[in-house]
């Protein structure tokens, strides 16, 4: 498991975060909201231990954080058939093309955060 | 009307002792309060967390389009011939176009040096633990690099195919490099990267008789993620295929060069 690809992206979420908090002038973050797709290229577990090292001293150490999950939504270009992806090589179940257009689930944000002044 | 006790007084602005605030709205009360509870504020943000990235990525992009540059972004696994491909390239058809490299590894000045004794100008980018560049990283060494007008920059990214896919460098193009001696699976296993990629490029290809590695099935692969990915196979060693690559370069330079 290499978390290096996930810490990088808390480190934005830390980033983006310590923004939020300086232009609302609050003191903490209680909560933070995250949406995440199923195609987001984003391993849950890597993410929690990126998490939990990547948080320590900023302003989201005390948060809780909760994850949306989005799965993956596609439309084939071929037949107009929609239908749920789970890997990026996934191909149209009606038609077999490989022709699609993701519609959902390769979302990486952050939904909301609930701040404390 | 204060959130704490309903009260009317108007508020003023004040600096609070006890947690280190620089502006804190607070009410002026004329009568005593028990701890104030924290106010709770949600700030809805729906904000993508690369958005930085892509808004410096889209600033470097107008760059480009403003200086008629055509940007390269190289990527691939560790050893898959990046910088082979670019000294062939740099030394082979360096008069016909204004070259200029930024290179990408955690450490050392090794790819730099090699693409230096081409005769080509090159800046170093070190990122120490980081796995990727980002728009920000090549935005200071463009400032460096200083490239004209109607040049081709390359961009050599670290090797590693997971995460440089995920961050849009502002480039025109985005070349994926796999070698033969590589798994031909790759393109099912690091998806992202063959779906942001319209090049890809089988280097290697004269150790093909060595190894267990069936191009027809990297492309089979490559094309269910991204259908309209295009290939080009090569040997850096040899030469063999060194020109249809730069046939591409020139076409693609010539678009970028004097688009409208």
């Amino acid at each position: 498991m290499n978390p290096m690809h996930e810490l990088s992206i808390v480190m934005s979420i830390v980033d983006a975060a310590e923004e939020q908090v300086k232009s609302h002038h609050a003191t903490e973050v209680e909560s933070i909201d995250l949406e995440i797709g199923a195609l987001a290229g984003v391993d849950d577990y890597a993410l929690e231990f990126a998490w939990e090292a990547a948080v320590k001293n900023t302003i989201l150490e005390k948060a809780k954080r909760v994850i949306h999950k989005q799965r993956g939504w596609a439309k084939c270009l071929e037949c107009d058939c929609e239908f749920e992806i789970k890997e990026l090589y996934d191909p149209c179940p009606l038609c077999g093309e490989h022709l699609i257009q993701i519609l959902h689930g390769k979302e990486l944000k952050i939904q909301s955060m609930v701040l404390l002044n | 009307m204060c959130a704490t006790c309903g009260c009317e007084q108007e508020g003023m602005v004040k600096l609070t002792t006890m947690r280190d605030v620089l502006f804190a709205p607070m009410h002026h009360h004329s009568h005593d309060h028990e701890d104030t509870l924290p106010i709770r504020t949600k700030v809805d943000l729906e904000q993508d967390i690369m958005s930085k990235n892509n808004l410096l990525a889209e600033r470097n992009r107008g760059y480009f389009l403003a200086k008629e540059i055509l940007a390269v972004n190289l990527v691939s696994s560790p050893g898959s011939g990046k910088t082979s491909l670019l000294e062939n390239t740099l030394r082979d058809i360096k008069e016909e176009i204004n070259f200029y490299v930024i290179e990408g590894d955690q450490q050392t000045m090794n790819d730099a040096d090699r693409i230096a004794a081409t005769g080509i100008p090159v800046t170093q980018i070190n990122t120490g633990k980081g796995c990727h560049l980002d728009a920000q990283m090549v935005w200071d060494a463009l400032r460096e690099l200083k490239p004209e007008e109607h040049s081709t920059v390359f961009i050599e990214n670290i090797g590693n195919l997971v995460c440089p896919s995920m961050f849009d460098l502002g480039e025109q193009k985005r070349v994926v490099i796999i070698s033969v001696t590589e798994g031909d699976d790759k393109p099912l296993k690091y998806p992202d990267m063959f779906a942001t990629s319209q090049l890809c490029i089988i280097n290697k290809i004269d150790l093909l008789p060595y190894v267990n590695f069936s191009i027809e099935k990297v492309k089979k692969y490559a094309r269910k993620i991204n259908p309209t990915i295009e290939f080009l196979e090569l040997s850096c060693t040899t030469g063999k295929g060194l020109e249809d690559w730069y046939n591409v370069l020139r076409n693609v330079s010539t678009v970028h060069h004097y688009a409208k």
